[in-house]
């Protein structure tokens, strides 16, 4: 490792901070449009985010167009993120972001190598941003024109979903077990017990199965599970997994080790105990927002990420954010496509920055009503032609199942679109065009996506 | 047991929560032979681990108790103390907050409460400077009272720090031995039976906590109390809510509990309870549905915003209470045997008062004192009124302990740190930012974790909002390389 000290700020055109799928993706494309310097700060030792211990396959598909495992997609991402130029940096936290001149390096306590610290005004404030890293190279400062924030998201572990009882061992998240299974070589034996019944609740099922536990049952509150069909069969038929719907974990039980979980019938009332030695607590995602929440950018309520316009740009101009931070939690490739596509906005923002092109666009907030849970991108990049999200289209949640669902966007009590009945599954992405964009006035208030009737 | 274990003691201190390693530390600065025996793997894994972490000044306090009297003098020790020994304490202040006009003409009675109890810095504060001062309080507060001197600290330094500086004063810790019962003893030693064998000792000190009233009746029962377990529940908040509030905010206490507070943490979160239920079993540190959601409310009503923020950990602390309304410290002469129990609620601010007292109590018994001299530090004996001695009555020199405080310089923060050693800057645990060199550090300490618990109370590595998520099996990895992951040893290893 090259332990010498940093020598001033690091000056770069943008900083990408997380080198997961949308972060890797997004350098490789900022690199192909002719970015300058293009730094991806993370803080694991490897580039590749979660796919790095999610062993199985199922990734690449709308991206790469192929099925890889998790690891090997990591290292394609990487790879190719390289060879387009960018500097990945493992090891490096980002832990600070502000605007330039505002001070920068605010997180930096204590006595400051000289070269850092000492010595005059620090960069001057010509737009662009400025990020506090810590590594073991030291506190480096980085000044960029556009930043990226792709830092993810994580499962909420048992004492965010309050469930009470004792704390014993051998209760974890499903990124946990990855790790500790496929990163760290640990055998689980005995009982386990999934709470959650989505995609991401198979993937633990699996690696259970692989460190060699027996996995009693999936728990999920829900009146079904929610995985896809293909996946799901494939897992209850290799290892007769049965999926208990309509229960929820009441009580973790044990003083030390796990002895069990109290599982009740969430109508009835009606529990009983399930003696089991691990218990993964799957999805129930929230985005890692920490940076985005200090930086001071506007939080969606629904999302609980950044705010973003369909250029993918938070309420900080310059500040772009994308994957799971803004949409917890989608599928790699789906992560990877937003990456691109605020890598493509950035380059076009910076490309009109360079030609001293007007001010930044206006934002026209789009809000999901209930029982729709949240919807991705959250704005309308207000400017004439209004840029369209990933893919063409909106991503959305629900909080309840319905069969025949229409939904439909108004503003002002204009009716701008109508859709065709779709089906909502709580942990299922819903999908919405954006065909509407081109109707909606730019000037006007507030645009709602709702249920119909 | 080895040979240095079971070798004759002049004291032996059963149970190592704070106040058993702060009378270990204390006893420490005399030539003596001690002893600090816990039937945990770690010292501070009792009620000392679990509860709400503030540095008392004892306002509240009945007049006239002793528990009054320790916690005064021990908060005043604690602070200095902490100071030394780099135990993260912010002094944040505390507003008893009234809610409705019958608890606002309660606030005289407290502020006169405080003064009997010779603290006279509490002062009145009216509803607009309250609602400068924490705008995120909820609608409806009436008056207030500020008390400038509650200081928040972090619990599980604080008995790491003394029993840090008792074992390297000479004193023989003795983890996983869980004292079962006493000898009869007339050749002036009693013989104590534990899960690690016999131990022999002239004198005993019961620091026992939840279970001092066992130890008590082994030696004649002379304190005559029973604990009864009074639980209390506890919701953390993620850092994201540190904002919402400057000082601890405090509720006008009832007849039966002191209420629910809202108070920052030492770390940079935010901490709701704790909840008051009476239970039966000694060991049940479970949370309840019932508990959190009536926590939750409460938090609605006293910083609304709190409750939108995520939750990082909720946890369960037995105060050691008993029948008694004061704490049952006594030493008996005869059985050369001195009892600290019924610590109920306040025995982190008072540790250093209570050891204290519990030293100059075996002293009048007749365990002789005599001050040890240690190198160029020096160590103060009893004689003269403690506190006079320069360093607040504080004996040898208190160790350096890592500072897992979130006011001052952490690691990844300091360049210097960083440059000179590059495993500062390599963060393992990512929520608390806590570093490899921090936990290479914690495994290389006197005091070494026995489980990844123990790394969590020396690093706070994987206490932040992902729970492990990112690192829990990272720092496994490393706790286990450090060569300890066998630990802790059999309990049963009975000597012939
Ligand atoms: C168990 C599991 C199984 C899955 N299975 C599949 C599957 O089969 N197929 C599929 O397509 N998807 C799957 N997914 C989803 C997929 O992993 C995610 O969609 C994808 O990883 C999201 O990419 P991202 O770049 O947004 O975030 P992440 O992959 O989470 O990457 C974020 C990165 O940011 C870094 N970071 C965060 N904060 C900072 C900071 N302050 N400084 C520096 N770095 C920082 C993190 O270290 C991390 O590497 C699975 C997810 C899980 C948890
Ligand atoms: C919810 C809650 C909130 C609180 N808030 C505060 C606060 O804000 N400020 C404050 O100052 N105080 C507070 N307290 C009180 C404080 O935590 C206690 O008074 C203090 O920790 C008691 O310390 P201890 O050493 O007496 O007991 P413990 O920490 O319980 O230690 C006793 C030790 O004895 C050991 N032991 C027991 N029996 C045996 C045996 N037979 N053989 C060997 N070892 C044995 C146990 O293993 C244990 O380690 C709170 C308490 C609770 C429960």
């Amino acid at each position: 490792m090259n332990h010498t000290r940093p020598s001033g700020p690091v000056q770069v055109e943008v900083l990408v901070v997380g080198a997961g799928p949308a972060g890797l993706s997004a350098a490789a494309e900022l690199r192909r449009l002719g970015a300058g310097p293009v730094l991806v700060a993370d803080r694991e030792p490897e580039p590749g985010g979660i796919p790095r211990h999610s062993w199985h396959t199922g990734y690449g598909l709308r991206d790469r167009h192929r099925l890889l495992t998790g690891p090997a997609y990591a290292r394609a991402l990487a790879d190719a993120a390289l060879a387009a130029g960018a500097e990945i940096r493992p090891g490096t936290t980002v832990t600070a972001l502000a605007p330039a001149g505002s001070g920068i390096g605010h997180e930096v306590r204590g006595p400051l190598p000289p070269s850092i610290g000492g010595g005059g005004p620090q960069t001057p404030d010509r737009g662009g941003h400025t990020a506090t890293m810590t590594s073991a190279r030291g506190i480096e400062t980085v000044h960029a024109a556009a930043v990226l924030l792709v830092t993810g998201c994580r499962e909420r572990p048992r004492p965010a979903r309050l469930v009470p009882g004792d704390r014993p061992t051998g209760v974890m998240t499903t990124a946990e077990l990855q790790q500790r299974v496929y990163l760290g070589g640990e055998r689980l034996a005995g009982r386990a017990v999934v709470v959650g019944a989505e995609h991401v609740s198979f993937s633990a099922a699996m690696t259970l199965a692989h460190s060699g536990a027996r996995v009693v049952a999936l728990v999920t509150e829900h009146e079904r599970q929610q995985s896809y069909a293909a996946f799901r069969l494939g897992a209850a038929l290799r290892w007769r997994i049965p999926v208990w719907a309509g229960c929820a974990i009441r009580r973790v039980v044990g003083r030390g080790q796990l002895a069990g979980v109290e599982v009740a019938d969430v109508r009835t009332g009606s529990a009983r105990f399930i003696p089991c030695q691990t218990v993964v607590f799957t999805g129930d995602w929230i985005p890692d927002h920490e940076l985005a929440r200090t930086a001071g950018l506007d939080m969606d309520p629904g999302t609980r990420g950044p705010a973003v316009d369909t250029m993918l740009q938070t309420s900080a101009a310059g500040v772009f954010a994308a994957g799971n931070l803004v949409h917890a939690a989608e599928t790699a490739d789906i992560a990877a496509v937003s990456g691109r596509h605020a890598a493509r906005q950035i380059a076009a923002a910076l490309d009109a920055r360079a030609r001293g092109r007007g001010p930044e666009p206006t934002r026209l907030p789009v809000r999901a009503e209930p029982p729709l849970r949240w919807i991705s991108p959250n704005a309308i990049a207000a400017r004439a032609g209004p840029p369209a999200p990933p893919l063409g289209r909106f991503v959305l949640r629900s909080w309840e199942f319905r069969r025949l669902a229409r939904l439909q966007v108004i503003q002002d009590g204009r009716v701008l679109f109508r859709s065709r009945p779709v089906r909502l599954i709580p942990a299922r992405p819903v999908h919405l065009g954006a065909s509407w964009l081109s109707r909606a006035d730019l000037a006007g208030g507030p645009v709602h996506v709702q249920l119909r009737g | 047991m080895t040979d240095a274990e079971v070798r004759p003691a002049d004291v032996v201190i059963i149970g190592a929560g704070v106040v058993g390693t702060a009378i270990a530390r204390t006893l420490a600065g005399y030539s003596l032979d001690c002893v600090l025996a816990d039937a945990a793997a770690d010292v501070g894994t009792g009620t000392s681990k679990a509860n709400t972490a503030i540095l008392h000044t004892g306002f509240d306090a009945k007049p006239g108790s002793l528990e009054a009297r320790l916690l005064r003098r021990g908060s005043e020790l604690l602070r200095s103390y902490a100071a030394a020994a780099g135990i993260p304490v912010e002094r944040t202040g505390a507003l008893l907050v009234a809610w409705t006009p019958e608890q606002s003409a309660a606030l005289p009675a407290i502020a006169d409460n405080a003064r009997r109890n010779g603290y006279h810095a509490v002062r009145p504060v009216a509803a607009a400077e309250l609602y400068a001062r924490e705008p995120s309080l909820g609608p409806g507060a009436v008056a207030a009272l500020e008390i400038p001197d509650e200081s928040i600290i972090c619990p599980w330094t604080t008995p790491l720090a003394f029993a840090t500086e008792a074992v390297s004063a000479g004193v023989r810790l003795l983890l996983g031995t869980s004292v079962t019962g006493v000898a009869p003893s007339g050749d002036g030693w009693h013989q104590l039976a534990t899960t690690r064998g016999p131990l022999r000792c002239r004198w005993v000190v019961n620091a026992a906590g939840l279970g001092a009233d066992v130890i008590d009746r082994m030696f004649g029962g002379g304190g005559g109390f029973t604990v009864r377990p009074r639980r209390g529940e506890l919701i953390v908040f993620d850092k994201l809510a540190r904002p919402l509030l400057s000082s601890i905010l405090l509720p006008v206490p009832t007849a039966r509990t002191k209420g629910v507070l809202v108070a920052p943490t030492v770390y940079g979160n935010v901490l709701l309870g704790p909840t008051a239920e009476n239970v039966s079993d000694r060991g049940d540190l479970g949370t309840t549905a019932a508990g959190l959601r009536s926590l939750l409310d409460a938090g609605q009503r006293i910083v609304p915003r709190l409750v939108e923020e995520e939750i990082t950990s909720s946890y369960a602390g037995l105060r050691a209470a008993t029948e008694h309304p004061d704490y049952q410290i006594y030493a008996d002469a005869g059985r050369r045997y001195a009892c600290a129990g019924g610590i109920r609620s306040t025995g982190l601010s008072a540790s250093l008062g209570i050891a204290e007292h519990v030293v100059s109590l075996l002293e009048s018994a007749g365990l002789a004192l005599r001050p040890r001299v240690t190198g160029l530090s020096g160590v103060f004996g009893l004689s003269g009124p403690l506190g006079v001695s320069g360093h607040s009555g504080v004996f040898g020199t208190p160790p350096v302990m890592a500072y897992i405080g979130e006011a001052g310089v952490r690691p990844y923060q300091d360049a210097g740190r960083i440059a000179a050693d590059p495993a500062y800057g390599q963060i393992v645990c990512h929520c608390e930012r806590v570093t490899l060199g921090e936990i290479r550090d914690a495994m290389a300490s006197p005091l070494p974790p026995a489980d990844l618990g123990g790394l969590r109370r020396r690093t706070r590595a994987m206490n932040g909002r992902c729970q492990g998520f990112y690192c829990a099996a990272a720092v496994s990895r490393l706790f286990a390389s450090s060569g300890r992951a066998d630990l802790p040893r059999a309990a049963v290893a009975v000597p012939t």
